[in-house]
C-alpha cells in the first residue's frame, strides 16, 4: 500500500511542480470553452444550450494533453523498469498513475467548471449538475487513456494515434454528461447521470488490468 | 538486507533469447553463488542487456530457465525474481523536476525500504553540494552516483549492472566498488555487464 502511495504522490508532485501538465491542461480547458463563445456569436440562448457539450468536450482534450507522457516518460527514462521491479504489480502501478492523472486533470477540471458555465451563459440551476456529471465522469476520461497510453507506448510518436485511440471510447461519456445538464435544463429526468456513472464505473475498475496487460506486452518487447 | 529474505544462489540453464524475430544467444547456463559476482562479457549487440533482463524478469526467455534459491523456496515466475533485484541500467530513473533526496526518498518507500540516513548515503556517494537541486541540473556522473545511492537504499540481495562504470570519474568508479565489495560481504549477489576490466574477483560469462 505504501508503495501504491509513494507513486501516487511522485505523480501528482511531478504533475504539479515548474512545467508539470496540470497547470497546462487547466489553461488549455480554459482556452477552448472561451473560445466558442467567440465563434457561436451574440446568440445568449444557443450558448447556454451548448455549454455543458463545450465544457465536456475542452475537458477531454484538456485531459488527453497529459496522456500520452503518462507511461512514455517512464519508460523512456527507466522508471519503469523499476516500477516493475518493485512490490507493486502492474495493476497498481497503472492504478496509482490512472489515479494521479485523474487528481491532477480531471478533479482541477471539474473544480474549474463553473467559472466556464458562467462565461457560456449556462443558467445557474444547472451548475451543480454539470458539477456532478464532471466529478462522475471524469475518471473515465483518466481510465480509458491511461489503456491508450500504455498500448502506445513504445510506439515513436504513440501521442498522435492515443486520440483516435480515446475520443471514440468516450463518446458514451459526453453524451451523458451533456445530456445530465441539457435534461436539468429542460426540467426533465432521464437518467443520463446514471448511465454515466455506470459507463465510469465499468471503465475505472476494468482499466487496470487492461492497462497492465498492456504495459506487461510493451515493456517485454 | 531490508526485508526480502536472501538470494542462495541465481541458476540459468538452456537460456535463449530471441529479440524481433532475430536469435541473440542460445544455450547460456550459469550460476552465481551468495556474495560472488558474475561479469557478462561480449561484443556489442552480444545480448548482455538481455540477459539482465533475461535474469530480472523484465524479459520472456524463447528457451530455458531461470531460477533464484531462497532458503528452501525456488522462485522461477519472472515477476516473482523482479522482488529480489535491483537494477542500474543505462538510464538512470531520476526525474528532472526531483532533487536527489526526493528521488532516494521515493525509491525507499515504493521498495519498502526505511528512508533513513538518505542525508549520509547523499554525502557517502559525493552529492551533498547538489542534494537541493533538482535533478536536471546534474550531470551524467552525478546522476549515475545517485542510481548507486539508491541501489544501497533499496537493498535487494540481486544487483544487476548494465555497464555501470559508464560517465563515472575515477572516485566514481571506486565507490561503485566499495558499495559493491559491501554488498557482496552482506551476502548480495551480481551480474555486471561491462566492457571495462573491474577490479573484483568475479566468475566470467563470455557471450558470443
Amino acid at each position: 500500500m505504501s508503495a501504491f502511495v509513494a507513486l501516487l504522490a511522485r505523480d501528482v508532485r511531478l504533475a504539479t511542480r515548474a512545467g508539470g501538465s496540470a497547470m497546462l491542461a487547466l489553461a488549455f480547458f480554459a482556452a477552448v470553452a472561451t473560445l466558442v463563445p467567440f465563434g457561436v456569436g451574440s446568440e445568449p440562448e444557443l450558448l447556454a444550450r451548448v455549454a455543458a457539450s463545450i465544457v465536456w468536450i475542452a475537458a477531454v482534450l484538456a485531459s488527453l494533453l497529459a496522456l500520452d507522457r503518462l507511461f512514455q516518460a517512464d519508460y523512456e527514462d527507466g522508471s519503469l523498469d523499476l516500477l516493475a521491479l518493485s512490490p507493486l504489480s502492474f495493476e497498481g502501478i497503472a492504478a496509482a498513475k490512472i489515479a494521479a492523472h485523474w487528481l491532477t486533470t480531471g478533479l482541477p477540471l471539474t473544480l474549474l467548471s463553473p467559472l466556464l458555465a458562467l462565461l457560456l451563459n449556462l443558467p445557474t440551476k444547472a451548475y451543480i449538475t454539470l458539477l456532478v456529471s464532471l466529478l462522475v465522469g471524469t475518471p473515465a476520461i483518466s481510465a480509458i487513456g491511461g489503456v491508450a497510453a500504455a498500448l502506445t507506448l513504445s510506439i515513436r510518436r504513440g501521442g498522435l494515434l492515443l486520440p483516435l485511440l480515446v475520443l471514440p471510447l468516450l463518446t458514451p461519456a459526453v453524451i451523458f454528461g451533456a445530456g445530465a445538464v441539457l435534461a436539468r435544463l429542460d426540467r426533465i429526468e432521464n437518467g443520463a447521470i446514471w448511465f454515466l456513472a455506470a459507463f465510469s464505473a465499468v471503465a475505472v475498475l476494468l482499466s487496470p488490468f487492461v492497462t497492465a496487460a498492456a504495459l506487461r506486452f510493451n515493456l517485454a518487447e | 538486507m531490508g526485508a526480502l529474505p536472501p538470494v542462495d544462489f541465481v541458476e540459468a540453464e538452456g537460456l535463449a533469447c530471441v529479440r524481433g524475430s532475430r536469435p541473440v544467444f542460445r544455450e547460456v547456463n550459469f550460476r552465481v553463488e551468495r556474495g560472488r559476482t558474475l561479469v557478462v562479457e561480449g561484443p556489442n549487440g552480444s545480448g548482455k542487456t538481455s540477459l539482465l533482463r533475461l535474469i530480472a524478469g523484465l524479459l520472456a526467455p524463447a528457451d530455458g530457465t531461470i531460477s533464484f534459491s531462497s532458503g528452501a523456496a525456488r522462485v522461477e515466475d519472472g515477476e516473482e525474481r523482479g522482488r529480489f533485484v535491483d537494477w542500474l541500467g543505462h538510464h538512470d530513473a531520476s526525474k528532472p523536476q526531483l532533487t536527489a533526496a526526493e528521488s532516494l526518498r521515493f525509491f525507499a518507500r515504493l521498495y519498502g525500504a526505511t528512508g533513513d540516513g538518505i542525508p549520509t548515503l547523499i554525502e557517502s556517494v559525493g552529492l551533498s553540494r547538489t542534494a537541493a537541486l533538482p535533478c536536471q541540473y546534474l550531470s551524467a556522473g552525478q546522476k549515475r552516483r545517485l542510481a548507486l545511492a539508491r541501489l544501497k537504499l533499496c537493498g535487494r540481495p540481486l544487483w544487476l549492472l548494465d555497464e555501470p562504470l559508464a560517465s563515472l570519474d575515477t572516485a566514481g568508479k571506486s565507490l561503485l566498488l566499495d558499495l559493491l565489495r559491501e554488498h557482496l560481504a552482506a551476502g548480495g549477489l551480481a551480474v555486471i555487464a561491462t566492457h571495462d576490466p573491474l577490479d573484483l574477483e568475479a566468475a566470467r560469462l563470455q557471450l558470443a
